[in-house]
């Protein structure tokens, strides 16, 4: 007869680590679209951001928001590795990070910024 | 029949990795969404956890290997500025584009929009692969956490879609030669 059996060795694992990288993942999002407006705002800071005159300043914007996602995992994942945290604020500012990130890459949204 | 260097690179980019990213989605989120104790045994459910590591991790592997090749390969052929006085521009497609008003807005918003919103998916996907091999089994008891795992993997695909959407159109009116 076949058995269901349950992981009764399961632990209950902190939330804090998940939290961290969610948290981490929308800083890095809101980064790049923060870096895109910021480049579209201003011609000294899109020369700022241009590491590589072949790519342009999309190097700075993706590179800057990509190091901040993971400057800020190994940050928020030390300070909460091993506790619990409150979820659903944690993913409710994850997800509107997240969201400004996809805002602030939409090209009719960071047009607005254009200098001259 | 012949493939150039560049167009070797943008198939590697596109067609390669962008595509495997687009077609393992389908697998990552049937695999997230049916992780739930009530319809899966404890058996299933490790059965399951062990492919679903391994494929989101290769996905988000895939998403790096995709906006990587794309933005420090591929992308600096795309906006290579023509030599004063080049009257064909089939060699300098963003020039090619933005030559004529009915093709500039596909440099203007299409190439605009893939170019920044694409590095939005690696990263996104790779905080869904760490986090589901972080609680492993019991994610499947987590609710809310499965559900904030399934916007960013929405939004990682969302973010490559239209990347690889615009990537193909761009390519066809203006392909790197």
């Amino acid at each position: 007869m076949a058995t269901m059996t349950t992981a009764s060795t399961e632990v209950d694992l902190p939330n804090g680590p998940v939290a961290a990288a969610l948290v981490a993942g929308g800083i890095g999002c809101a980064a790049i679209g923060l870096f895109t407006v910021l480049a579209e705002a201003s011609a000294g800071i899109k020369t700022a951001l241009t590491w590589n005159a072949a790519v342009g300043a999309l190097t700075g914007k993706s590179l800057m928001g990509v190091i901040l996602f993971f400057v800020a995992w190994i940050g928020l994942h030390f300070m909460y590795r091993g506790k619990n945290v409150n979820f659903t604020r944690a993913s409710t500012l994850a997800f509107v990070l997240l969201g400004l990130g996809l805002v602030m890459t939409f090209p009719p949204f960071f047009d607005l910024f254009a200098a001259g | 029949m012949e493939v150039t260097l560049r167009e070797g690179w943008a198939v590697i980019h596109g067609m390669l990795f962008g595509a495997a990213f687009l077609l393992a989605f389908g697998g990552g989120v049937a695999g997230l969404y049916s992780l739930r104790p009530q319809w899966v045994t404890a058996a299933g459910i490790m059965e399951r956890m062990r492919r679903l590591k391994i494929g989101l991790w290769a996905m988000a592997g895939i998403a790096w290997a995709t906006v990587i090749t794309g933005t420090f390969i591929v992308y600096p052929w795309y906006r290579a500025k023509p030599p004063e006085g080049t009257v064909d521009l089939s060699a300098f497609p963003r020039y090619l584009l933005l030559a004529n008003p009915n093709t500039a807005e596909w440099h203007k918003f299409g190439m605009e929009w893939k170019e920044h919103v694409g590095w939005l998916a690696p990263i996104a996907a790779t905080v869904v692969a760490f986090a589901v091999s972080y609680y492993g089994p019991s994610l499947a008891k987590k609710v809310g956490e499965r559900r904030a795992l399934m916007v960013f993997f929405v939004v990682s695909f969302f973010a490559a879609t239209v990347a690889g959407l615009f990537g193909a159109f761009i390519t066809k009116v203006a392909p790197i030669r």
